[in-house]
């Protein structure tokens, strides 16, 4: 004689299967939040590869950074409705002007802006490097800036090797790039 | 007996005026200088379009009361558009083109943002069946309850009962 209770009938396969894809999918949704929390939270991209990416001038051309190798490049990220891209444009273009012959190549590219204001900021900081808008912010997500102005370094090996968020001065500007041209 | 015939000159010159009026009417009504030169859009055929808009820079706040700026310069650069007489759909699909699907109110029903569109009757249809389930297993359990019989009719009463009387 046994005083052990009946065991519960096994459930059938089908409900197994049901709970088990109900389980999956909730796991699934939550792995996909926290995924997209992640990179919502994570912070711009400061060190590792340069992310590669083609940027379509205003004046039509077309350059990949990946295309510059061997040559120290900064990528300032601004816009035309930012004031504190005001404050670093002149730099920006002393910059480009002192280290232009060192092999250092300087792009902007414009976030989020309406061209006819941006062709005319252009002209009225006299900014004569390369710029193009940031088509569909591929290139901004890529870096995933947090606003502008946002300026990356990227050495000779396209190594991101330092980042600079707000505007940028020339002494700092100086001190970044004078290791970087180093032979 | 005289007939008076009317004479046909004051009708002739009624359909005249009814005529002359209704040309000044063709020639100076106020649709003509639109066809000349298109009208700037108002600020409501602006925000049509506006609020079907999201700026990145400026999170959950639709271009059509977003302060900023860059939606300010948006939002004049839908007015250009619509003058230039591109349609609602050209002028998103531009939007689109120059800053990325992010900047639609209502994403495009594919890839990732196919799960906005799916998700919620799908919780739907799961959160109703398992109320369906629930309810059906309450109302189980509750049946027996109610029908309980009386403690006379009992088996499992009776038994107990016939072995005390049996143990007496």
């Amino acid at each position: 004689m046994s005083d052990t209770p009946a065991s519960p009938p096994p459930s059938p396969p089908a409900r197994n299967f049901g709970r088990l894809l109900l389980w999956g999918g909730l796991a699934a949704l939550l792995a996909l939040v926290g995924f997209g929390l992640y990179r919502t939270q994570a912070g711009p991209v400061s060190s590792g590869p340069a992310p590669d990416f083609t940027l379509t001038t205003f004046d039509g051309g077309t350059i990949r950074l990946g295309d510059l190798k061997g040559q120290v490049v900064v990528v300032n990220f601004w816009a035309s409705w930012c004031k504190p891209c005001e404050e670093e444009a002149a730099t920006l273009e002393a910059g480009w002007q002192k280290y232009r012959d060192q092999g250092v190549s300087f792009l902007g590219v414009d976030y989020v802006d309406t061209e006819p204001e941006a062709r005319a900021y252009l002209e009225r900081f006299g900014i004569t490097y390369p710029n193009g808008p940031d088509l569909g912010t591929r290139i901004s997500q890529a870096f995933r800036i947090r606003g502008v102005p946002e300026t990356y370094f990227v050495d000779r090996q396209g190594t991101l090797v330092r980042v600079k968020i707000g505007p940028i001065e020339m002494n700092e500007l100086q001190s970044i790039l004078d290791p970087l041209v180093k032979p | 007996m005289t007939h008076h015939r009317p004479s046909t000159l004051p009708r002739v010159a009624l359909i005249l005026f009814i005529l002359g009026i209704g040309l000044a009417s063709v020639i100076y009504s106020p649709a003509s200088p639109a066809r000349a030169q298109e009208p700037t859009p108002s600020d409501d055929q602006v925000n049509v379009v506006a609020k079907q808009l999201y700026c990145p820079v400026c999170e959950n706040v639709p271009l059509d009361v977003c302060p900023t700026q860059a939606c300010a310069q948006w939002r004049q650069t839908i007015r250009e558009k619509l003058t230039a007489g591109w349609s609602e759909q050209e002028i998103k699909n531009y939007f689109v083109e120059q800053y990325g699907a992010r900047v639609l109110a209502a994403p495009p029903a594919r890839g990732l943002s196919l799960l906005v569109y799916l998700l919620p009757p799908l919780a739907f249809v799961v959160g109703a069946y398992i109320v369906y389930r629930a309810v059906r297993t309450w109302r189980r359990a509750a049946r027996p309850m109610a029908s309980l019989p009386p403690a006379a009719e009992d088996d499992y009463t009776r038994r107990i009962e016939d072995e005390l009387q049996r143990r007496e």
